[in-house]
């Protein structure tokens, strides 16, 4: 550049070489699963942005993804295949050949699968391949598989599953372009992490909307809200319930949206005692049954002719009485438990603010009607000239699903819609297809049977309709090792993987002998009461035999989950391999249209490492599972993973991916296995996406058009409407059940709990924990967030990321801090009535305060991750998990239930109850946390974690290009909604303005 | 050279960050080390990167910031803050190797590496904290605007923006030459009262930051929070209403 | 401020050379000093060993002390570069005049020499000013940026050279009253200055303010509170500008400063004025040891309680 002695201004070189290459692919720093440009030099990744054309990121990349250079180069990646060695949890290991690795794990499963195949308990965590996952498992034969769905949000799941056709999580999202009133609840991230922050910042630049969060705590996105509300946490329901209440009474109800899309008008029998009290009636072909208020007649409530009214008392052909739905449910949430002043301080905030926020829902959805000049067609085929909008949307994730009161919470806010009229309007909450589909979708839950050799009947996790569907024994004891679709938590559609290692270590219901997992840290941060799962995972019986026998892992880096394995299977990173990411799974679908992508390898593996979907499908052909072995033995899919996704069908037509099917690649949806499918993608970018027309944008659930177009697509099983569940007649079944009705009935100990927590109306109750707790003792909720930055527990070995959070504080609100005598820094005890915590305070004014709160998954064990023993992870930072526990507290009988959702497993995280002390001063002095765990020795041939980072310092071009530079673009951040709202700002497409407008 | 330009450049290219609707997530900061640590200041050291103690050099950091009225009212405003280039940058005459300069084309204040010594000066000089040093490097480093992007004539145009701005989430970030007042960002800073930061300090910032919208009242205009009528004040009464009321589907 | 040892080193030792030159010249061109040689020999080296030394130390804090000549060509604008400009320049006279008293004092009294000893007292001057503006020409440092600093910088260096050079007189036996005036005239001085400077720096209020940085509350009347810093871990700016030392502290030092640097050494000095020439001189010994005490607490204090703009970013107040 300059010579030692040169003088003058530098001429900077402004066109330097960027990269030999750009590959396109998608993010896995979190599930979000954005596209990703990769500028490649030299082999070596010198720079990740977003994908503009991509419909997920639209070219934004938040913190994780621009960290990928640090992930795919962290110390901490596994090498080879290891076999433990020392004990388990000494984190001993020798290295060994895939050879003998493969071979030791069919050795092991053959084992099960040729004696009793359930012995074998499959759980995987945060992949997105359970598609690939599950089917594997149905193939092997055991029903002991779930993803991580459990733990995390199948509240939402199943609760708008069962409700809408569709949910919260990351299967819908608000209606971000026009909806004019937005509440969150319970929002830090969320799975759609960039669509919710590009959404937020550009309904809020438009300026014509309110945006209401309501949280506990206030930073994020609901520092950013217009209107924050710090309620209590748990008590969401109650708040939904209020505003139910003043919503109804002011007769603030959409009603021909509630009888043209829900069951609200459907007549519910009421017959106290009766084996099909609160079923729906029907008529002799099975339709439900409606009051015709034109012809004074009962009719079919799902006919297009009738006229339905929603209130009142009739009489059924068998003169039994029966009330529509509409009104059972008004008279709940109308009654003066849910009056605005009953409620208020149980929640922590004014009546007055419930007041104002119905109001103002009210004025949103009502008086700011939106009115789109769409022509379209209903199920009923007939005409509608317009689409007419109710603008507000609502968003919820895990403030309300990690409560062992979110499956009900999340019913009520999907209540709450309803009424309003907002689902898949204009303005509204808005479906990504495949959804919405029928409430609940199939298929049920298999692996009723189990038998040596075989595969399971079906896929084993699914959606219960009924108690016929529980996987349950002849005396109702649990089939499944984890307890889900069992009587004690009949609707866990998603399994209920915090509960495997536990029960597996307890025999309760049995013990298994290989506990097999994939990308999820369950002796550490996924898990409940992390010291006691680590001694399940330690304990040996009096043999000396672990009680759980054998444990096979497959992750990427040197987590703590490695240090109680015995076989590790040690996996690419997300730019060495190929991943699908398939409607069959979790879609990328955007409302607008659906979507999948795959991910190519843009990198090659320096180490020797395998990817895991590649790993499976070579076990599956050792183990000759059918599908993936032939009957001579052979490989189905000789070219591994890729051949797989390309190749394998699902059903006739539909494989993993949707896009460029047939044999020509001209069909989309269902169509042929494309041998050149993977090209295809790869030059559109590494995704398909398609739009869909303006008449098939809303209104999902019964519009024909669409309806068709899923049909079509394999999405759904028939074009019929979908019918949205304001009452729900699955729960009232299983209610009878409880009541003593039917040939499966609960046993005597869950009877109690099914027949209270099963209500076809959405119900409001406290926390579990709540219950048996002296809350004088533990006066404090305490809750985490998920950091921005950090995803779990893999952001920390990330050199650039650990440097923005490397230790967690615990913060509190300053007037409780002033009553507890403590100041910022000072080091307290968090005492739960399952165990205690050591960590530091720091105060602060936007949270509720009766509540503390700190980043979740920053602390770390001593040794792992590639830190050294003396970091601020591992000696101050801390997981709260340490006091959780996985069970409620005893309550004198021996059964204690696991920390969960009665109704659907969902761990119940936020439950958490806790009360506060200063650590004496020769605590403090001590400035670590505690527990404090052991140092994790290296593993073998693992580098030591280098001291000084300077990646890049050979990007840097000695010589000068010699270019003059280009010019720069201008750009304005949310041009579009700055330009309508902004003085002056010119529209423009994207960021750049389309040729015409310059 | 270390004196400023004679004559300020009339293109002042430079960045708007929005408050408003900044979430705080970090993504700047980290696409901006993303990009820098193999760019024109190349790389953007961390030392005991995996250790007790990790130091890395960031050209941009977020703050996040609580603001207590006397009232008690309180809210919560993330900000990000990376070199704001400013027309009267006091970081650039106290250098006294000419290292540290503000380009006369375009305003962009950068630091060349070849020259600088590492005194540290201009950090002391910068009220802001722009300026880190790099300890393994032994230079200064900043902020450099993307030079070798926003021009890079290996980049498509669209490229061609800083990683901040073109990564952020939110769309809090915007840039562009605020130097002419005709310009989008210039007129976006207008509409919606862009500001300095410490403006007593005389640096002229380039950059600017434009506060939170006010936030969609809580009140009417009298103070009273609004409410819904009940149509009867018993709700047994509300449902007997609707008994009559026949709806089509 | 971090208060780093090689600028202090530094600053004080530098000034305590300038000051020593200056009074080493002037006196000696006023007559009040006989020519000898090893006098001089040993008076100037001192000054030059203290006044290389110190420029030495602050190269060592450079990330690229191979470079440093680079330092010398920006005086156009950077007090440093003036500094560094300035401190060769003032070896020219200075050595001159030395190496002249040394080799041939008779021509000391030439008109040219006269000359010569004038340009390097002036150069001397002018390079402690130049040091001193280094600090007070940062704004960002709202309690360097103002015309104390440089008048404390001069004072004090004139005051230790002063005191040095006392030393020196008695040691040969030189020693004047007018030297030991104006020792104790610049102790007194010093000590004015310094108690001005933090009277000022206590009474004047730094327009720059977490809320000015922030630049939000302003119009609402808010303070502003550090939810979260940008890391949770050190940076460089907090390692460099994030120094803080304790009110408490702080005082104490100042009293240390104060007893050490001015007061014991007016008392010394005056001691050496009524002791016998015998043994006049070992007041002296010990009244530049705490003297040396004195300034080097003094200069750790200038820079670690200096509060830098930045830290309003990090929570602290102005
Ligand atoms: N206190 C508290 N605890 C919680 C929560 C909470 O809110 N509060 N949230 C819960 C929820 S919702 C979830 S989802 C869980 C998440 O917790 P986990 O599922 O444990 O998630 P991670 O920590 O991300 O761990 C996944 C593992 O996958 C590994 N991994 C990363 N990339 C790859 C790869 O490419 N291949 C393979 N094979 N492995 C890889 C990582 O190294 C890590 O060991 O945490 C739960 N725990
Ligand atoms: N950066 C990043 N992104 C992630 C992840 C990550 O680890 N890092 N993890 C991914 C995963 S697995 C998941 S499950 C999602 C989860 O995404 P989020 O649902 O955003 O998860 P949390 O961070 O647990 O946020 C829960 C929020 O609920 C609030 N809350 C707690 N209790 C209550 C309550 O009773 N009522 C209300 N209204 N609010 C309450 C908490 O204060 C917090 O703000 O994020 C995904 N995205
Ligand atoms: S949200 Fe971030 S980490 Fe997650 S996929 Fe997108 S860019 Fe990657
Ligand atoms: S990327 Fe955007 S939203 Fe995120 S911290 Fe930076 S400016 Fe704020
Ligand atoms: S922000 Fe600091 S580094 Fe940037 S130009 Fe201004 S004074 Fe210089
Ligand atoms: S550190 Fe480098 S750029 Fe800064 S003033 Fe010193 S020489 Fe100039
Ligand atoms: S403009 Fe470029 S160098 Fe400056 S903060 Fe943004 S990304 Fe970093
Ligand atoms: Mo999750």
């Amino acid at each position: 550049m300059t010579g030692f002695f040169a003088l003058g201004e530098e001429k900077a070189d402004t066109s330097p070489k960027v990269s030999d290459e750009v590959k396109t692919t998608t993010c896995y720093m979190c599930a979000c699963r954005c596209g990703i440009r990769v500028h490649l030099r030299d082999g070596k990744v010198r720079y990740i942005e977003g994908n503009p054309d991509h419909p997920v990121n639209k070219g934004i990349l938040c913190a994780k993804g621009s960290a990928g250079i640090m992930q795919v180069n962290s110390p901490s990646r596994l090498r080879k295949p290891l076999l433990r060695t020392g004990e388990r949890g000494s984190g001993e290991f020798k290295e060994i050949e895939w050879e003998e690795a493969l071979s030791l794990a069919t050795e092991w499963l053959g084992d099960i699968r040729k004696t009793d195949p359930k012995k074998l308990a499959f759980f995987t965590g945060r992949d997105q391949s359970q598609s690939l996952t599950g089917w594997w498992a149905k193939q092997f034969g055991t029903m002991n598989f779930a993803a991580h769905g459990g733990f995390c949000s199948v509240n939402m799941a199943a609760a708008g599953l069962y409700t809408i056709g569709g949910s919260f999580w990351e299967f819908g999202e608000p209606d971000w372009d026009l909806t004019k009133y937005f509440m969150m609840f319970g929002v830090a991230e969320d799975h759609d992490s960039n669509p919710i922050k590009a959404g937020i910042g550009r309904l809020k630049t438009r300026g014509d909307a309110k945006f209401v969060s309501i949280n506990p705590v206030r930073t994020g996105y609901s520092a950013v809200a217009d209107e924050w509300v710090g309620v209590r946490p748990g008590t969401d329901g109650l708040f939904v319930f209020a505003l139910l209440h003043e919503l109804l009474k002011a007769e603030k109800i959409d009603f021909d949206y509630l009888v043209r899309y829900t069951n609200a008008h459907w007549l519910v029998i009421d017959d106290e005692g009766a084996a099909d009290h609160g079923l729906f009636a029907r008529d002799k072909d099975g339709n439900p049954l409606c009051y015709d208020g034109k012809t004074k007649a009962l009719g079919d409530a799902s006919s297009a002719d009738v006229s339905p009214v929603l209130a009142g008392e009739y009489t059924l052909e068998d003169g039994r009485k029966a009330v529509p739905a509409f009104n059972l449910m008004a008279a709940r949430y109308m009654d003066e438990a849910y009056n605005p002043d009953t409620v208020a301080a149980t929640i922590g905030i004014e009546p007055a603010t419930i007041r104002r926020i119905a109001a103002e829902l009210a004025e949103a959805a009502f008086d700011k009607e939106i009115v789109l000049d769409v022509e379209w067609t209903d199920w009923a085929g007939r005409k509608q000239d317009k689409m007419i909008g109710r603008p507000v949307a609502m968003h919820a994730m895990r403030g309300i699903s990690a409560h062992s009161n979110g499956f009900h919470t999340c019913r009520g806010i999907h209540l709450l819609q309803m009424i309003l009229g907002t689902i898949d309007v204009p303005g509204g909450f808005r479906h990504k297809p495949p959804f919405p589909r029928p409430c609940p979708p199939g298929p049920k839950p298999a692996g009723h049977t189990i038998a040596p050799n075989q595969p399971i009947d079906g896929m084993p996790l699914g959606f219960p309709t009924e108690p016929a569907d529980l996987l349950v024994n002849k005396d109702g004891s649990p089939k499944r090792v984890d307890k889900a679709y069992s009587w004690e938590f009949p609707l866990s559609s998603h399994g209920m993987m915090h509960m495997a290692i536990h029960n597996a270590w307890k025999g309760d219901p049995y013990h298994v002998d290989v506990l097999f997992m994939y990308m999820a840290n369950m002796s550490w941060n996924s898990t409940m009461n992390t010291s006691g799962t680590i001694k399940y995972l330690t304990d040996k019986n009096e043999d000396g035999e672990y009680k759980i026998p054998k444990i096979i892992y497959s992750d990427a880096y040197h987590s703590e989950m490695v240090n109680y394995s015995d076989l590790i299977l040690p996996d690419t990173t997300y730019l060495e391999r190929w991943d699908c990411i398939s409607l069959l799974d979790r879609p990328i679908s955007s409302a607008h249209g659906p979507a999948d992508s795959i991910r190519q390898p843009v990198i090659k593996p320096d180490r020797d490492v395998r990817p895991f979907q590649e790993v499976l499908l070579d076990l599956g052909v050792r183990l000759g599972l059918p599908g993936i072995a032939n009957e001579d033995g052979t490989a189905k899919y000789p070219g591994g993973y890729p051949d797989y996704i390309a190749n394998h069908e699902r059903m006739p037509g539909v494989g993993p991916l949707a896009g460029w099917r047939g044999i020509d690649g001209d069909q989309h949806g269902k169509g042929d296995a494309n041998p050149k499918q993977l090209e295809k993608y790869i030059e559109n970018g590494c995704f398909w996406s398609e739009a869909f027309t303006p008449e098939q944008s809303y209104y999902k659930h019964a519009n024909q058009s669409y309806l068709n177009k899923a049909h079509a697509m394999g999405w759904i099983p028939n074009n019929k409407p979908i019918v949205m569940q304001i009452y729900s007649e699955i729960m009232q079944k299983f209610r009878l059940a409880a009541e003593g009705h039917g040939d499966i009935q609960p046993p005597e100990r869950d009877r109690q709990r099914v027949k209270e927590y099963f209500d076809p109306l959405p119900m409001w109750y406290a926390p579990l924990e709540d219950e048996t707790l002296d809350k004088k003792e533990y006066p404090l909720h305490a809750l985490t967030q998920r950091p921005m930055h950090m995803y779990h527990s893999w952001g920390s070995q990330n050199a650039w990321l650990r440097q923005i959070t490397a230790q967690n504080r615990m913060f509190m609100h300053s007037s409780k801090a002033e009553e507890l005598n403590l100041v910022d820094d000072d080091w307290i005890w968090v005492t739960s009535h399952h165990g205690k915590v050591r960590c530091q305070v720091k105060t602060v004014e936007g949270v509720n305060p009766d509540t503390i709160w700190t980043w979740n998954a920053i602390g770390k064990k001593r040794g792992n991750w590639g830190l050294d023993k003396d970091a601020p992870e591992s000696n101050k930072g801390f997981l709260l998990n340490h006091v959780i526990s996985e069970l409620l507290p005893a309550k004198g009988e021996k059964h204690r239930y696991s920390n969960s959702d009665p109704v659907t497993g969902q761990a119940a995280w936020f439950d958490l109850r806790v009360r506060v002390d200063k650590c004496t001063e020769a605590e403090a002095a001590e400035n670590v946390t505690w527990p404090l765990f052991d140092v994790t020795p290296p593993l073998p041939n693992m580098a030591p974690s280098p001291k000084t980072v300077r990646y890049g310092e050979d990007f840097k071009s000695e010589e000068h290009s010699g270019k003059s530079g280009g010019t720069h673009m201008e750009w304005v951040g949310n041009r579009h909604e700055n330009a309508t709202s902004g003085t002056g700002v010119r529209d423009g497409y994207r960021n750049s303005l389309k040729e015409e407008d310059k | 050279m270390t004196s400023l330009p004679a004559q300020p450049s009339k293109k002042k290219l430079g960045l708007v960050v929005d408050l408003d609707i900044c979430v705080g997530c970090h993504a700047c900061s980290v696409n901006c080390k993303e990009w820098n640590t193999g760019g024109h200041s190349a790389p953007l050291t961390d030392q005991d990167a995996y250790g007790a103690n990790p130091i890395g050099v960031w050209f941009n950091r977020v703050h996040s910031y609580e603001i207590v009225q006397d009232t008690g009212k309180s809210w919560t405003v993330n900000f990000p803050k990376s070199c704001l280039h400013c027309e009267d940058a006091p970081c650039v005459p106290v250098c006294p190797t000419g290292a540290s300069y503000k380009r006369s084309e375009d305003g962009i204040v950068l630091i060349n590496g070849d020259y600088c010594i590492g005194c540290k000066l201009c950090s002391w000089a910068c009220p802001y904290g722009a300026r880190e040093f790099d300890e393994d490097a032994g230079i200064m480093k900043k902020c450099t605007l993307c030079i070798d992007k926003i021009y890079n004539e290996n980049l498509e145009p669209q490229y061609r923006v800083p990683s901040c701005v073109s990564t952020c989430p939110a769309g809090a970030r915007s840039f562009g030459d605020l130097g002419d007042e005709n310009s989008d960002v210039s007129k976006l800073v207008k509409a919606r009262g862009g500001y300095d930061l410490m403006p007593e300090q005389g640096t002229k910032p380039t950059n600017k930051y434009l506060p939170p919208r006010p936030r969609n009242a809580e009140n009417d205009a009298n103070g009273q929070q609004a409410k819904l009528d009940s149509v009867d004040t018993s709700g047994a009464n509300v449902i007997a209403r609707w008994v009559d009321k026949v709806l089509s589907r | 401020m971090h208060p780093a040892k090689s600028v202090i080193a530094f600053t004080t030792a530098t000034g305590a050379g300038y000051g020593l030159l200056i009074f080493m010249i002037a006196l000696n061109m006023a007559g009040l000093l006989p020519s000898d040689a090893t006098f001089a020999l040993l008076g100037f080296g001192l000054a030059f060993a203290m006044i290389s030394a110190g420029l030495m130390a602050s190269t060592f804090h450079l990330g690229h002390p191979e470079r440093a000549w680079r330092a010398l060509t920006q005086w156009r604008s950077s007090w440093l570069s003036r500094e560094g400009v300035m401190a060769i320049f003032a070896y020219g006279p200075t050595g001159l005049y030395g190496l002249v008293w040394y080799m041939s004092p008779e021509t000391l009294a030439t008109p040219l020499m006269m000359a010569v000893g004038l340009v390097g007292i002036v150069s001397c001057l002018i390079t402690v000013y130049c040091t001193s503006m280094i600090y007070a020409s940062l704004k960002a440092i709202f309690s360097w940026a103002n015309s104390w600093v440089p008048a404390s910088y001069l004072v004090l260096s004139l005051m230790t050279g002063a005191l040095l050079c006392d030393l020196f007189a008695y040691a040969f036996g030189f020693s004047t009253t007018v030297l030991d005036i104006a020792v104790l005239v610049l102790l007194a001085a010093g000590l004015l200055v310094k108690l001005g400077y933090w009277k000022y720096v206590a009474q004047t209020v730094n327009p720059t303010t977490p809320e000015t940085a922030i630049g939000l509350p302003t119009a609402q009347g808010g303070k502003v509170r550090v939810l979260e810093s940008s890391h949770t871990e050190d940076n460089y700016l907090l390692k460099e500008m994030g120094f803080a030392v304790a009110r408490k502290h702080a005082a104490k030092l100042r009293m240390i400063a104060i007893v050490a640097g001015f007061v014991a050494p007016v008392f010394l000095v005056w001691c050496s004025s009524i002791l016998s020439d015998s043994i006049a001189v070992y007041p002296l010994y010990s009244a530049v040891f705490v003297c040396a005490v004195g300034i080097v607490v003094e200069r750790w204090l200038f820079f670690a309680e200096a509060k830098h703009a930045v830290m309003m970013y990090y929570g602290e107040n102005s």
